[in-house]
């Protein structure tokens, strides 16, 4: 059929028809290959047309179309901010029984309800990422001046509660009252001291940290450590939280326990600011941190769980 | 193609770039292939909506249904299997095992997917059982789609399109109680208390089923689906077609205007009649075919009744086309099928399979991972010793509470204590009763002595019930380099 059509085609200027297929071309080539007329269904038109509907109604009710200073709102009111805003009302919501429960647990009952104290711990991480990194490090390590709250060594107390206070009032901060308070002399600097002395002085505490053996210029600093440093650091040595006085026969070192920090140390003395919190942050996330703070594995005065821990089922998750 | 019909609906050459769908109105047919895709429809349908309601208990922890694929709570069970989400693997597998095996059975018997399993020609053969059970068949069809609107085809139509609807409803209801308990969803469904993603997935698609299975039909297979194409890349010269024999055939007719000798076709047009997608099989091999047979059927009766052998359209191989051409035998059945790129595919899809069922039967039920805290690394506690923090993960993957023992193996002198008891408890190990088909998150910190340097570490959990099991995590214990100052 193909040929003497072609013909036909040819003679009234028609598309060739194909003869393997028996499909008409499209009429045109290029270098010699031509396009088979494989017509779509009629139903794929009007799909292609619905989606132009569909799209001139997008662009109606969504914000789509620009201008000059600003594009078009749409009719749905919808924008980016609106909907950040919504999801965090939203989040906001979730939250509000937690904080809520928070608001009516004193910190030192928390322990009780594990479930809110683990969402506290939670809520607590989060908050220090944001509040506390600067000075105590992300991973909470602190670093020199800074301390450490991961570890098991507190200058003023590492229960809940303790924490809490710290938290609120910061550690001298001016202007707040029950701010946790003291104030080393700076026994080198102001004169209580000669340089010599300060140095047995310095033997003597390298000697009860036990990093270095006891020798006569220790055994002169014990002397001068009982007329000048027992009074916050204890006639042992092992501190007073109530001066936030460091334990100094511990191996945890705020500025350092080489003999060159400890001189510094005893020289100008060391007068740390934490700034209070309980001004900037809300009750509910001072517990929040305190309880995340005092999780990291140095909490104190730690209260088991209501069952015994050894064989307790362990908190579940996905 | 010199012997094509003039008429053919696929070749005339059209006059405007998109063309008007025919509307295909299959006539009834009977025969074997016919009765062989009721047995695979009735299968397939029968999977598809009892499934979700076999029970399979598996005690009082676990859901006790035999399929459930259970998103929220991230489990997916098929009969004594439990796969977790980090197990995905054995489900990937077995999509793998669903697409070699498409790609077997078209080596081994052409496109018989297409032709008797594929949910479109399932749903499609059903709605156009539906069709000639209000309508009457293929000649009554065609009359009333011609005919003008009227009471009596708008109730027609109305009956045939509240039976699409019954089917699609209950097509997208069945869909759902594979996501949940059967019986209760079902309860929840009809009372209005399910969860609304329930209700909108239902309506998506008995929207979708209507829409393909009522509407759509053939212009899915032969448009929309992209199996067709990638499908004709996998046919080669041993692949089964259902072909029209035209040597035995042509020329085709009724009777010879000059009397010359014609060929068994007696052009009923039978087979293209009772085409499921509306094609004439005599114009060759087309994307159309999906080969479901029912021309075969169509053919083999014509020819019973007209004294001819059978056969006239059957399934044949290209090769077996050339041979029969020139007067050769066919090949065997069996031989067909034996043949090497079919083995292969056997041969992979099998050890695919192979392989799954291994490593399920091997699988552990306990499982133990481990991530260290390296911010900070280590710790110095007061009394100098050093500090490292672990989150331990202690995985129950059994139906039932299992008590478990973490054991410690790491530096001289380490011990360990977890976030819910006290440091002065620290031990080497630690029990703990682990509920059932649970991931127990705890956090651990080991101790070692001043001096420690730091060194590999490893916990092993083990169960501590009768069937036991063991297994272990290494990881590491880090410690300062040298004496901090």
């Amino acid at each position: 059929m193909s040929a003497p059509e072609n013909e036909h085609a040819k003679e009234h200027g028609g598309p060739r028809v194909d003869e393997p297929t028996g499909t008409a071309t499209m009429g045109h080539e290029w270098d010699g290959i031509e396009e088979l007329n494989t017509p779509l269904p009629t139903w794929w038109l009007y799909t292609f047309y619905a989606c132009i509907v569909f799209a001139i109604g997008y662009c109606v009710v969504y914000p789509a179309i620009p201008g000059i200073k600003e594009g078009s709102h749409g009719t749905f009111g919808w924008t980016s901010r609106g909907q950040l805003a919504s999801e965090m009302d939203a989040a906001k919501a979730a939250r509000a029984p937690v904080l809520a429960a928070l608001d009516a647990t004193p910190i030192e009952d928390l322990p009780k309800n594990p479930e809110l104290l683990a969402k506290a711990v939670a809520g607590g991480k989060a908050a220090f990422k944001v509040n506390c990194v600067p000075c105590h490090g992300s991973g909470a390590a602190g670093s020199i001046g800074y301390p450490n709250l991961n570890d098991d060594d507190w200058l003023w107390g590492g229960t809940l509660t303790d924490i809490q206070t710290t938290l609120e009032h910061g550690i001298r901060q001016p202007g707040d009252d029950a701010t946790r308070t003291s104030m080393m002399p700076s026994f080198g600097r102001d004169g209580i001291l000669k340089p010599a002395d300060v140095q047995d002085v310095v033997s003597y505490v390298r000697q009860i940290s036990g990093q270095e053996p006891g020798n006569a210029s220790a055994q002169r600093g014990a002397a001068l450590f009982a007329a000048n440093c027992v009074a916050c650091h204890g006639a042992d040595g092992k501190g007073n939280r109530m001066f936030g006085a460091p334990n100094l026969t511990d191996k945890v070192w705020l500025y350092g326990g080489s003999r060159t920090a400890i001189t510094e140390t005893v020289t100008n003395a060391h007068a740390g600011v934490m700034p209070a919190w309980g001004n900037r942050l809300s009750p509910a996330t001072i517990k929040m941190l305190a309880a995340y703070v005092h999780s990291l594995g140095g909490g104190e005065a730690f209260a088991a769980p209501a069952a015994p821990a050894a064989e307790t089922a362990a908190s579940t998750g996905q | 193609m010199t012997n094509m019909d003039p008429k053919g609906l696929t070749r005339q050459p059209p006059k405007r770039l998109h063309a008007e769908t025919q509307a295909v109105h299959p006539r009834a047919v009977d025969g074997r292939f016919r009765r062989l895709k009721w047995a695979v429809m009735t299968f397939c349908l029968a999977v598809y909506y009892i499934t979700p309601w076999l029970r399979w208990h598996r005690g009082p922890y676990s859901p006790d249904q035999a399929v459930l694929i259970d998103l929220e709570h991230r489990r997916f069970y098929m009969f004594a299997i439990e796969i977790w989400p980090q197990e995905f693997y054995f489900v990937a597998g077995l999509l793998i095992m669903a697409g070699i095996g498409l790609f077997l059975v078209t080596s081994a018997v052409g496109r018989a997917w297409c032709g008797y399993a594929c949910p479109q020609t399932v749903w499609t053969d059903l709605f156009q059982h539906v069709d000639r059970l209000i309508d009457g068949d293929r000649n009554a069809q065609m009359k009333l789609a011609k005919a003008p609107w009227g009471p009596a085809k708008i109730a027609r139509r109305l009956g045939k399109w509240s039976i699409y609807l019954l089917i699609s409803i209950s097509t997208g209801g069945a869909w759902i109680f594979y996501f949940a308990d059967a019986p209760t969803l079902a309860r929840e469904f009809v009372t209005l208390q399910a969860p609304s993603i329930a209700y909108s997935t239902v309506f998506v698609l008995t929207c979708t089923t209507m829409w393909f299975g009522g509407f759509m039909r053939e212009q899915v297979c032969i448009y929309m689906c992209p199996w067709p194409r990638i499908q004709s890349a996998m046919l080669d010269e041993k692949s089964l077609l259902v072909t029209y024999k035209d040597w035995r055939g042509e020329p085709r007719g009724k009777k010879s205007p000059t009397g010359a000798p014609l060929g068994d076709c007696i052009d009923c047009g039978l087979c293209a009649a009772v085409c499921p997608t509306g094609i004439d099989i005599r114009e060759g091999p087309q994307i159309g075919c999906i080969t479901c047979a029912l021309c075969i059927d169509a053919c083999d009766g014509v020819m019973e009744k007209t004294g001819r052998p059978r056969g006239l359209i059957d399934y044949v191989t290209l090769e077996d086309s050339a041979r029969e051409r020139q007067g050769l035998p066919a090949t065997p059945h069996w031989k067909l099928i034996w043949h090497a790129r079919t083995l292969i595919y056997l041969g992979i899809w099998s050890a695919i399979g192979a392989a799954l069922l291994f490593a399920l039967g091997t699988r552990q039920h306990l499982s133990i991972a481990v991530s260290k805290d390296r911010n900070p690394p280590y710790m110095i506690l007061s009394s100098g010793e050093i500090r490292n923090a672990y989150a331990v993960r202690w995985k129950n993957m059994e139906g039932r509470p299992r008590k478990m023992q973490l054991t410690l193996d790491g530096p001289a002198g380490a011990k360990m204590w977890s976030e819910d008891m006290a440091k002065e408890m620290a031990a080497r190990d630690l029990t703990r009763i682990i509920p059932a088909d649970t991931t127990a998150p705890l956090r651990i910190y080991v101790t070692a002595p001043v001096g420690t340097h730091e060194g590999k570490l490893s916990f092993t959990l083990r169960a501590l019930d009768q069937d036991g099991g063991e297994v272990s995590y290494a990881t590491r214990f880090d410690a300062p380099d040298e004496d901090h100052d």
